[in-house]
């Protein structure tokens, strides 16, 4: 397994009031995202484990441009990863915080 | 599935919906609320060993809210998480809600079940989960709680979770649920494709399937591909489920006796359908839910206080 963690500054924090929300399913080609509510500001974090070795890079990418584009300040992300390609990482992170985003529980 | 002719929304598929919906859908509106959540990141300890990615919740939920006003425990398997297998920890959350239900003693269980079994990286732990569930439905069930059964997922509910099935007080299925002990790959496997082929998804289904178990009695109710269905059938189940008593051990084990005289010799499901008084029953297969479901209350079962 591989772990790999990332913090960034985002634009703005999230909006809504919800503490957290999951999305996703660990399946081959899937994965889960488990958002919380647990940071300052705008800080953004977002953790990643997954079985595939070596593609670093390939996340980080995903990931900047995930915040460029979601803003999601005040967030954790904690990604278990099932071997999903880049477009359903994307989806499924702005998944995550549209769900957080909403209203009630 | 009939498309909606009335206006209504139309319930979303059980088969296609994920646990956590499926468990949330099922009960009255917001009042579902989950024990041990993702959040609690309480995952299996076993999975990273095989270098296996792991799930927050450990592929079940587990949860209590409200079924028509009436507080009910649920527990819902994630099908698509390893085939929604019984691991250390999936099968202690399962153990744990069953547990509590037989200390309260008067709230239902509802258990959706999506399973292949034991998960096989944690075998010995599985399978010591799946007999510690198996004791805590029997316990849960004395104490007074009825244990409901719903099986309509992707995995089925085979291997251990055919077995715990067999322990509740009521099931309920749907033409996707299959319920068995042994799966099809696994009887091809131990006695060779002229005894099961299971590629043969049709043999598959009027041996194991949803329609062949109502018929011969092993589920209660057959309902639609909907979590309104599935919902109708829970409310239904809890509401006239036997008590756990000498009485309907008795009748269950004339239940299952006669059931063994009438279709014992039996080579194939068809042959279990006729006997059981359909006329065509090369149509079932076909037929949809409500037709299915009309013919199954026809023929029915003889009343007794069992399962």
């Amino acid at each position: 397994m591989e772990t790999l963690s990332y913090r960034h500054t985002a634009a703005r924090r999230a909006a809504g009031a919800r503490p957290m929300a999951i999305v996703g399913v660990v399946a081959s080609g899937n994965l889960e995202v488990l958002v919380e509510r647990v940071l300052p500001g705008s800080d953004c974090q977002v953790e990643i484990s997954t079985p595939v070795i070596g593609f670093a890079k390939v996340w980080e990418a995903v990931i900047t441009d995930f915040v460029e584009r979601r803003s999601p300040g005040g967030l954790r992300l904690s990604i278990n990863d099932g071997g999903a390609r880049a477009d359903t990482v994307s989806l499924r992170l702005a998944q995550a915080v549209r769900l957080i985003e909403e209203d009630g529980r | 599935m009939n498309p909606p002719t009335d206006g209504r929304r139309q319930s979303p598929s059980w088969y296609e919906s994920a646990a956590r919906d499926r468990a949330r859908l099922l009960l009255d509106a917001g009042t579902f609320a989950e024990f041990l959540g993702p959040e609690a990141r309480e995952m299996s300890p076993h999975l990273g060993i095989f270098d296996l990615p792991r799930q927050f919740d450990d592929g079940i939920v587990v949860g209590h809210g409200k079924l028509a006003g009436t507080p009910v425990f649920v527990a819902a398997q994630e099908g698509r998480f390893m085939g929604g297998a019984f691991g250390e920890v999936h099968g202690a959350k399962l153990v744990g809600l069953l547990r509590a239900a037989r200390d309260v003693a008067t709230m239902p269980v509802l258990i959706l079940f999506d399973t292949g079994g034991v998960r096989l990286q944690e075998a010995n732990v599985g399978e010591l989960a799946i007999g510690e569930v198996m004791r805590a439905v029997i316990e849960a069930r004395r104490a007074g709680a009825k244990v409901i059964g719903l099986v309509g997922g992707r995995a089925g509910c085979y291997g251990g979770g055919g077995l715990i099935a067999g322990t509740c007080s009521a099931l309920a299925v749907s033409e996707h649920g299959r319920i068995a002990v042994s799966g099809p790959e696994v009887i091809e496997t131990n006695r060779g494709v002229e005894e099961f082929d299971s590629k043969d998804r049709s043999l598959v289904w009027r041996t194991m399937g949803g329609k062949h178990r109502r018929l011969l009695g092993g589920a209660e109710l057959f309902v639609d591909d909907t979590i309104d269905a599935f919902r109708a059938a829970a409310i239904a189940l809890i509401e006239r489920a036997p008590a756990f008593d000498l009485a309907m051990l008795k009748a269950e084990q004339a239940r299952l006796a006669e059931r063994l005289k009438r279709f014992g010799k039996c080579a194939d499901g068809l042959d279990v359908w006729k006997q059981a008084g359909v006329d065509d029953p090369a149509k079932v297969p076909g037929m949809p839910a409500d037709e299915f479901i009309a013919l199954a209350r026809r023929i029915g079962e003889g009343r007794h206080d069992a399962r």
